[in-house]
């Protein structure tokens, strides 16, 4: 079980990725488009959580990016900018797509989710 | 000084309401001058309406003045030429008699007293007013006499009648007064003799006979009929134009041989209207003397009826025009005031959405910030739930879990804010109006805690998704509960009820147990700018704009309530609405 993180604030994602160690997942992170492209292409992941909207790199580019390098793998957005309603073009494409600030709860449930389906 | 008061009071309730416009500060922006269009529109409609009828009035009034004028002067006309043949008569009649006697007697009675007295008894009895009878020889002298006067060898030789008689055959006197010193007039009738000689037979008749013939005339008060002779001397008494046989008060018309009408005035300077003829064969002027001002009596009452319904007309008419005026320029003011308030309603819209447009630049931001506290947080809680030098820990435990429950309650305000700042915009969605209603009810939660009002929602599990717009949908139960809360006191209830009203209808209620609105009130809750919360309150368009958002999505609202028991409204709204909106109202 191999999840990708990317978000561009550090602080956040190094965090996550910890906490989602804690919980008994392989997490691994990346704060740039060029980083994240570079971990999907050296490992295969299960799932990759990506933010939405990063400054000079778009979470939705990204995610076509790392599908032809890892088919089959399966996407979870999460977002500071809006409300559930404003994605639901982005959520069509993902599993779904959640608002920050979330609980960590939330989020394993929606990788537990993926995983089981 | 009461009834003055009482008096402004009951004006000012009749104040039309644009008369204040642009004088209270509160107002604001004023389009117009009401009041200086309302004078201009009153001045103008009085011209148009009474310059015809005081036209109209004008030319009435000219007219039948002259025609009452007009009827004076053939009446007076008439009179006058009726009595002219009255008189005319009068004397031909007596001056015939003489013919008649000269030619049926003999000449006996030139010496015979008796048969004179004879003749001059029967003269009495057919004609009445003779006094005597006398005959006078060529030389002037009067040889034979009857009558109550010793006149017998009077010598009338130098007299004027006689010369006149002697010349023209036949003479008709002034009235005069003679030897006898009483008021009389002769008639004399020149009689020639075989012999080439003359006699004169002449007759005295009585003024009385002719002043009856005059006063019988049914004259008006202070007018009067008299004779006098072509020197002005008054042959008749006159009551008001000068002394018996002295010169009359008023000017002589000059010489016509038909009865004609003169105005003029008299000594006094009173207007006056005579009618005059010049007697035939005689030396008499008939007069007949009115004055104008009794003569115009008619006309006085009948200018007074004119002058009536010209008073009724022209207040009638400014009555009308001052009610439509004031209907025109209060409805021309309504309208600008509708005007107003849908200008500064857009520009609150537009202003809102400005400030939804921040707001939501706002949540976003923060956002994140808040995602880095919370997992930082949410690591340092995971260390200390697997560390075992922190598990025991229950301070530092209880100051993290602070700390996420903090960023859990903001993450909910961004998001809320989010929610509802988004969709100025009308989009048709499917929506769960459970969610709707439960979204409006969060802004009022606080409102409703401190008011100790609590709320009671009922919608079945089973009610269907709507396919309506959001931000409408939000702000009409927004707008219908914010009202029901300020209907109630402390301690109220509200009731929200929905059910599926038919295949494609749902119906949703809210019911307050508050004051309640009057049945008066209830035709006008939904009029733009109706208010009972008073000017300081409410702007009136809370309901009216709820209203048009209803109609909007294609529904339908209606309100029942009993006064102290409650008010309910009652909102139908179709499940799938459409796409396209209809704008009917201000609310837009």
């Amino acid at each position: 079980m191999k999840l990708l993180l990317v978000d561009d604030e550090e602080k956040f994602i190094s965090r996550l990725a910890e906490r989602l160690k804690l919980r008994g997942y392989k997490a691994d992170w990346a704060t740039t488009f060029d980083d994240a492209l570079a971990r999907a292409g050296a490992e295969k992941y299960d799932i990759a959580v990506l933010d939405v909207k990063m400054p000079s790199m778009s979470g939705i580019d990204l995610k076509s990016k790392i599908e032809r390098i890892t088919p089959g793998i399966k996407f979870i957005f999460i977002t500071g900018h809006g409300s559930e309603q404003d994605y639901d073009t982005v959520c069509q494409e993902a599993i779904c797509c959640i608002i920050k600030p979330f609980k960590i709860e939330a989020l394993v449930e929606q990788i537990e989710q993926a995983l089981n389906s | 000084m009461n009834i003055v008061s009482r008096l402004i009071a009951v004006a000012a309730q009749y104040k039309p309401r644009f008369w204040n416009a642009g004088t209270s500060k509160t107002q604001g922006q004023i389009l117009f001058n009401y009041r200086k269009f309302w004078f201009a529109s009153v001045t103008l409609r009085s011209l148009v309406s009474l310059v015809p009828i005081a036209i109209l009035f004008m030319f009435t009034y000219v007219l039948e003045n002259k025609a009452i004028r007009n009827e004076n002067h053939l009446h007076t006309i008439r009179l006058t030429s009726n009595t002219r043949r009255t008189l005319t008569y009068f004397f031909e009649e007596r001056l015939d008699a003489l013919k008649f006697i000269v030619q049926e007697e003999k000449f006996e009675f030139l010496n015979n007293r008796l048969l004179l007295q004879d003749i001059l008894r029967n003269l009495q009895r057919g004609f009445g007013g003779i006094i005597d009878l006398g005959v006078i020889n060529a030389a002037g002298l009067q040889i034979n006499y009857a009558g109550p006067f010793d006149l017998k060898d009077k010598d009338y030789r130098n007299q004027r009648w006689f010369v006149n008689c002697v010349q023209n055959g036949s003479y008709l006197s002034d009235v005069f007064l003679g030897y006898r010193n009483t008021p009389h007039l002769i008639i004399a009738l020149k009689r020639p003799t075989p012999d080439g000689s003359f006699h004169i037979l002449r007759v005295t008749l009585d003024v009385t006979k002719i002043i009856q013939i005059l006063t019988s005339l049914e004259l008006s008060e202070r007018s009067e009929a008299f004779l006098c002779n072509r020197d002005g001397l008054l042959q008749t008494p006159s009551k008001y134009y000068g002394e018996f046989l002295q010169r009359v008060d008023l000017p002589i018309p000059a010489y016509s041989d038909r009865t004609q009408v003169m105005e003029t005035v008299d000594k006094t300077g009173n207007p006056i209207l005579i009618g005059y003829a010049y007697l035939d064969n005689s030396p008499y002027i008939l007069m007949l003397v009115k004055r104008s001002k009794e003569i115009m009596k008619g006309w006085y009452t009948l200018r007074q009826e004119i002058n009536w319904v010209f008073g009724i007309s022209v207040i009638l008419t400014l009555m009308v025009v001052l009610g439509i005026s004031t209907f025109m320029v209060n409805k021309i003011y309504d309208a600008d005031q509708t005007r107003l308030k849908a200008m500064e309603r857009l520009e609150s819209s537009s202003r809102l959405i400005s400030i939804g447009r921040l707001a939501a630049g706002v949540a976003h931001e923060i956002n994140n910030p808040l995602a880095v506290i919370g997992e930082n947080a949410g690591l340092i809680d995971d260390i200390f739930n697997l560390k075992k030098e922190y598990s025991g820990d229950r301070q530092l435990q209880e100051l993290i879990a602070t700390v996420l429950e903090s960023v859990e309650r903001c993450g909910e305000i961004t998001r809320q804010l989010l929610e509802f700042a988004r969709h100025f915009e009308p989009k048709i969605q499917s929506l769960e109006l459970k969610r709707i209603i439960a979204g409006v009810l969060s802004f009022l939660k606080k409102e409703a805690s401190y008011r100790n009002i609590r709320i009671q929602m009922d919608i079945p599990d089973d009610f269907p998704v709507i396919d309506t717009d959001r931000s409408s949908l939000q702000q009409i139960f927004l707008n219908l509960i914010n009202n029901a809360f300020q209907a109630m006191d402390k301690g109220g209830r509200l009731e929200i009820r929905a059910a599926r009203q038919s295949q494609d209808l749902i119906r949703v209620s809210i019911t307050d147990n508050g004051c309640g609105i009057s049945e008066e009130d209830q035709q006008k809750i939904f009029e733009p700018f109706f208010t009972t919360k008073g000017m300081k309150e409410g702007t009136g368009l809370g309901l009216s704009i709820t209203y048009g958002l209803v109609r909007k999505l294609k529904g339908e609202i209606s309100v029942q309530s009993t006064m102290g028991q409650g008010t309910t409204f009652t909102v139908i709204l179709p499940i799938k609405h459409g796409g396209d909106f209809r704008n009917e109202t201000l609310a837009g």
